[in-house]
């Protein structure tokens, strides 16, 4: 037998929003820059664990849910590198990675 | 994939666990290289959560590209911020850490209660199993093929756009003329775009000097 019918649905869709929410606090709490890229990439995976669970159970023989997946992980490891060049550059005019001394456009 | 079902709710149990235990300490370690390396444990046990949903294309894709790259990047970006500061103390950071636990808390029980009150059409058709990665093939160069070639576009502005962004603007010597550049010139044409005013000491290393808010 296949993972349907051992482990519910609701189980993975379950440990896929504990995921999202932490990585949702993370994102707002986080002082340290590199640590709010962090959270994002724990919630990206959150995401993709709802895509495969819906791809495996509901859509079997067409599996979209994991096409879909592989793009999200192609988009996720451009917004890494592209978010991190943009932390080096911050980092080096500013000198620190405190989020809270990054309000040059706060009003 | 055949394992007998008790194995695989033993399995699904403890990378579950391994999963939530890893992102809350990802989130809440003081010490940003434990994070990294928890991170990396996170994005493992997904991949093996995958697994367990007859996955193993994007699973191999997920140690790859996550573990074998994002990772790396992250660690390598904390070596290269590597200081230790003490953040100032914000007024206000325990209320704003209680608001936001309060609203995440919110938002998973509204998740749970799609999750289990929506009526799925299971059981759906049936996983295709092993041969998810032919299936998968067969998409991206079918149905799939303008966001496939779409996302190798996005990956080449990505690299490039990386490579600007994080470029140090410094040589050793003009490009075309071939005579020695005045570094100090370029550090003072690039720093007063975000210094503010009176911190733009010629000394690159001196601290900047919080102004008062």
């Amino acid at each position: 037998m296949t993972a349907d019918s051992t482990i519910p649905l609701q189980a993975f869709l379950t440990v896929a929003a504990l995921l999202f929410c932490t990585g949702v606090w993370g994102l707002i709490n986080s002082r340290n820059a590199v640590r709010v890229l962090m959270s994002i990439e724990l919630m990206l995976n959150a995401v993709n664990i709802n895509l495969m669970a819906f791809s495996s159970y509901l859509d079997g023989q067409l599996i979209r849910g994991q096409v879909f997946a592989i793009f999200v992980i192609t988009v996720a490891a451009a917004e890494a590198a592209v978010g991190l060049a943009i932390l080096l550059s911050l980092y080096r005019n500013r000198e620190t990675v405190d989020m809270e001394r990054f309000n040059l456009l706060r009003w | 994939m055949t394992i007998a079902s008790t194995t695989q709710q033993i399995c699904f149990l403890v990378l579950a666990a391994t999963t939530v235990l890893g992102a809350l300490g990802v989130v809440l370690l003081p010490n940003i290289v434990y994070s990294a390396f928890l991170l990396g444990g996170v994005f493992l046990s997904v991949a093996g959560l995958y697994l367990l949903l007859n996955a193993s294309f994007v699973a191999a894709a997920q140690v790859l590209v996550y573990v074998g790259a994002v990772n790396v990047l992250i660690l390598f970006a904390i070596m290269l911020v590597n200081k230790r500061e003490d953040l100032s103390a914000i007024p206000g950071l325990l209320l704003r850490r209680v608001l936001s636990g309060t609203v995440c808390a919110g938002l998973f029980a509204l998740l749970l209660r799609v999750a289990f009150t929506t009526r799925w059409a299971l059981p759906g058709p049936l996983p295709v199993g092993e041969d998810a990665t032919i299936r998968i093939g067969e998409h991206l160069f079918s149905d799939y093929l303008l966001p496939f070639e779409l996302a190798s576009v996005l990956l080449l502005m990505a690299m490039i756009g990386a490579i600007v962004l994080a470029r140090r603007d410094v040589f050793a010597s003009d490009v075309i003329t071939g005579e020695p550049v005045d570094q100090g010139l370029i550090e003072k044409a690039r720093s007063p775009m975000l210094l503010e005013r009176g911190d733009t000491s010629p000394n690159p290393s001196s601290p900047l000097v919080e102004t008062s808010r």
